[in-house]
């Protein structure tokens, strides 16, 4: 069928200037920090600063807490739902969306004022706030990795493979982890992933929460320096597109990964 | 001049050949049916009536107008797909009236039309539903009304009843060639189904990898097949490989036993050829004036209003379809059986 | 954990509530939903005809695969960053702001500011584009060809097509995705907050400068403020859910 082609080059066109144009700015901008001449200065700034590998490293850890605790609460439960609960699987499900329904700022203003006040202080100590962060995180990326898991054990025949388990004598533990967890890597990984992706970029609840995370700090830099936000804005998308290409790579393109406004 | 006519339509696709050299003449108020495997290129040939596809050579003309340039919107061929392809926003009555609708037809006409059709299709009281409300036949028919409803020139059916249960399936074959007949509207239909074309058609054309094999009146194409594709994929058949004994008489060898054939035959004495013969036409016993064959019992299948039974003589095997009767007396496996039947049953076809 | 949040519905009188009419806070509900329903319609069109673009349109497959992972991508970069970006381009300082003005045109003394709710707007659309197109690019997907070439067959025009049949087929997602632009828009703070340092007038923002302690330091307008937002987000979802079920039953 003959179709003009000129129309869906044109939005194509509009599209790309509109997402391109603050790129390529935010690029050119970053590499000003040198009077007069394009140089890596920001970026050289940025990476031997001490607060950024502190601060970077700490949202590391706190997003591999939330991975690790994330995923032992959802991949038992999850499969559990599968196997015995289809029923609920609608009301898991909108359980699971119920973090969308409730923005961050509201999440953060409910969990302090429960958490700071008796008989749970716990926005004393550092320890205590990095629990209630860890536990602030898991909400925020529920659905996200909710939603991997899911397909994962959409796509395998999980009836099937645990009743082959158990007619070979496995207990629940077992198979749990040495059946259903190995099939689950690929989308045990995307979650992982977009987990990280949104922990380390997370900026509301670790600065209420008042602690050292990577968020927080690039509002800092952000309210004291010219050029280093630029180029951390250039680091941040390119660790965005790397996580993300990784995510494409391992689902062949299946799922397409929504993130959000935050 | 007939009404529609395929003048050496070929469509290649990349640099394979989907139809070669395709050249059919279709009388006003036929039912021809396109028959072939998948991939012959009979639903090809259709989109191209219907102007999806453009012909890379050859044209189209429809009572002596060029169609092959036209737009499909501009061809008023009516077309009914295999997946039913009906609008899911619109009710049944919304979806037949489509056709008058975007013709900008007032309102009481459309009204009109679409009472008639349904009542045609014996769906009047199901015009408020939607789509996915109805069975799959049901949805089928509402095709077939809504491509009938803009009284096109011809008919377009693309596999229709490919996704049906077998029972609707017959009910509705029935049910188009009937609306068809009142209608007297030129059809082509494209199948894989052999016995469906041959029971509705008046003139089938068996297709193969893009050409066309055979066209004829069913029972031309099932009894007298001129190529061994046709012979083969029409219906079951027995091909056996014979050695002539004596071309003037039409005799020929097999194994140990030989038997006649209808006439004389052209290939030389001692030439290998085919022997086609149709399962129906082996009857058991000895018949006066009929050939003869024995041969032992290898398996009884009973089918229902046919029995068959195979049966292996010397290195060949044979099938056998015998009528169902209530006093029939079921050979056993294992039994060794004499079978006879006419010569003129058989026609031979030169070995590959 | 999980129940953190839904005890934040703890002790709030009717005063609360009443408070919430108080002039700006009222604004800010007026200012939160206009920015997002802006950025909810024309994300919504634009992401829809990008989306258009890149299946229907015909692009090349290897155009819609950099679209789609561009989108994914987009549509995670929201936050400080984004923030960021847009300042560097369109700030006071920005390389674009600065292009404009050696060419004659000065932005800022026409009124613009990206530190305004239009800026904010245009910042937002960097995520919300991209949501729509990786919504709308399955829908468009889901558009049977069977349909477009019946309808052909039956003597219409494309754009009868696009009138009568595609569109209504369309219509749930496109406005339910648009919702849920909505819904993104309202709850976002990060971004707002990087941009102007708390200075806008927003919901968000508001209920941050309660956590903060700033000027009106008030737990229980906190809440009702959340409690807003709460109803407002639900109500989005519900409406979400309802137009995703009815699109849902058309496309068997």
């Amino acid at each position: 069928m003959r179709r003009r082609r000129f129309w869906p080059w044109f939005w194509l066109a509009l599209g790309a200037i509109y997402f391109f144009v603050p790129l390529l700015a935010t690029g050119e901008f970053s590499l000003r920090a040198q009077r007069d001449t394009l140089s890596l200065l920001a970026y050289q700034r940025v990476l031997q600063d001490n607060q950024f590998i502190s601060s970077f490293l700490f949202s590391l850890r706190m997003a591999v807490l939330t991975i690790l605790f994330g995923l032992l609460l959802i991949v038992p439960t999850a499969y559990w739902v599968h196997l015995r609960l289809p029923r609920w699987r609608p009301l898991v499900e909108l359980l699971t969306l119920l973090p969308f329904v409730i923005p961050v700022i509201v999440l953060v203003f409910g969990l302090i004022r429960t958490y700071s006040s008796p008989p749970f202080r716990m926005t004393t100590t550092p320890v205590t706030t990095d629990i209630l962060l860890v536990g602030g995180y898991m909400v925020i990326s529920l659905p996200y990795l909710y939603r991997s898991v899911d397909v994962g054990l959409r796509a395998m025949d999980v009836r099937s493979l645990t009743e082959a388990a158990q007619s070979l004598g496995a207990n629940w533990v077992t198979i749990l982890f040495r059946v259903i967890m190995p099939n689950l890597r690929t989308a045990v990984l995307t979650g992982a992933l977009l987990t990280l992706a949104i922990v380390i970029g997370e900026l509301t609840l670790a600065q209420y929460l008042a602690r050292p995370a990577f968020g927080p700090y690039m509002a800092l830099l952000g309210q004291n320096r010219a050029y280093e936000p630029a180029a951390l804005a250039i680091m941040s998308f390119g660790m965005t597109w790397a996580a993300m290409g990784m995510v494409y790579f391992l689902t062949r393109g299946q799922q397409a990964q929504i993130g959000g406004g935050h | 001049m007939a009404y529609l006519e395929l003048h050496n339509i070929s469509k290649t696709f990349g640099g394979a050949g989907a139809v070669v050299d395709f050249d059919l003449a279709v009388e006003r108020g036929e039912f021809v049916s396109f028959l072939g495997p998948s991939g012959c290129g009979k639903t090809t040939t259709l989109r191209m009536i219907a102007g999806f596809e453009l012909p890379t050579a050859g044209k189209v003309t429809l009572d002596g107008q060029d169609l092959t340039t036209k737009a499909p919107n501009q061809r008023n061929v009516g077309m009914v797909f295999q997946s039913y392809a009906l609008f899911p926003n619109m009710t049944v009555g919304k979806n037949v009236g489509f056709g008058l609708k975007v013709r900008g037809r007032p309102k009481d006409e459309i009204e009109g039309r679409v009472k008639e059709m349904l009542e045609l299709i014996k769906m009047s009281h199901l015009e408020k539903r939607y789509p996915y409300q109805l069975s799959g036949g049901q949805q089928q028919r509402v095709a077939l009304a809504r491509a009938l409803a803009i009284q096109p020139h011809v008919l377009l059916l693309d596999e229709p009843l490919s996704a049906l249960d077998a029972k609707i399936r017959l009910e509705l074959r029935a049910e188009i060639r009937r609306i068809q007949r009142e209608l007297q509207i030129t059809t082509v239909y494209v199948t894989h189904d052999q016995e469906e074309a041959l029971s509705i058609s008046d003139r089938v054309v068996v297709m193969n990898a893009g050409r066309i094999e055979q066209v004829g009146q069913p029972f031309e194409i099932y009894n007298f097949p001129r190529t061994e594709f046709v012979a083969g994929f029409v219906g079951t058949l027995n091909q056996l490989r014979v050695k002539v004994v004596d071309a003037a008489s039409g005799r020929v060898a097999f194994g140990e036993q030989s038997f006649l054939t209808g006439g004389p035959l052209e290939a030389g004495n001692g030439a290998p050829v085919l022997a086609m013969l149709r399962p129906e036409e082996l009857h058991f016993g000895v018949a006066p004036s009929e050939n003869q064959l024995t041969g032992k019992v290898e398996s009884v299948n009973f089918l229902g209003s046919v029995v068959r039974i195979q049966l292996s003589v010397g290195p060949a095997k044979i099938t056998l379809d015998a009528l169902n009767e209530r006093r029939l007396n079921l050979p056993r496996v294992g039994d060794i059986q004499t079978f006879s039947f006419p010569p003129h049953a058989v026609w031979v076809m030169p070995a590959a | 954990m999980i129940g953190a949040f839904q005890s934040a519905q703890g002790e709030f009188t009717l005063q609360h509530i009443a408070d919430l009419s108080q002039r700006f806070i009222l604004e800010a509900y007026r200012n939160s939903i206009q920015v997002s329903l802006i950025t909810a319609v024309v994300g919504g069109l634009f992401g829809f005809l990008l989306a258009y673009a890149v299946t229907i349109g015909g692009l090349p497959v290897l155009v819609r695969a950099m679209v789609i992972t561009f989108a994914g991508v987009a549509s995670n970069f929201a936050g400080v960053p984004l923030a960021f970006a847009f300042i560097s381009t369109l700030g006071r300082t920005g390389v674009l702001t600065a292009l404009l003005k050696s060419g004659g045109v000065n932005l800022y003394s026409q009124g613009f500011s990206l530190y305004t709710f239009a800026g904010l707007s245009l910042t937002y659309l960097y995520f919300q584009f991209p949501l729509m197109i990786l919504i709308m690019a399955p829908a468009l997907d889901g558009l049977k060809r069977e349909w477009r070439e019946a309808s052909e067959n039956l003597g219409a025009t494309g754009l009868q097509y696009w009138r009568h049949v595609a569109m209504p087929i369309l219509l749930p997602s496109m406005l339910g995705t648009m919702v849920l632009l909505f819904g993104n828009a309202f709850g976002a703070y990060a971004t707002a907050y990087a941009l102007t340092g708390g200075t806008l007038d927003l919901v968000t923002i508001l209920i941050g400068a309660q956590i903060r302690g700033n000027v009106l330091y008030d737990p229980g307008l906190g809440f009702a403020l959340a409690i807003g937002m709460i109803v407002i987000m639900s109500f989005s979802i519900g409406l979400y859910s309802w137009l995703q079920r009815r699109s849902e039953r058309w496309l068997r």
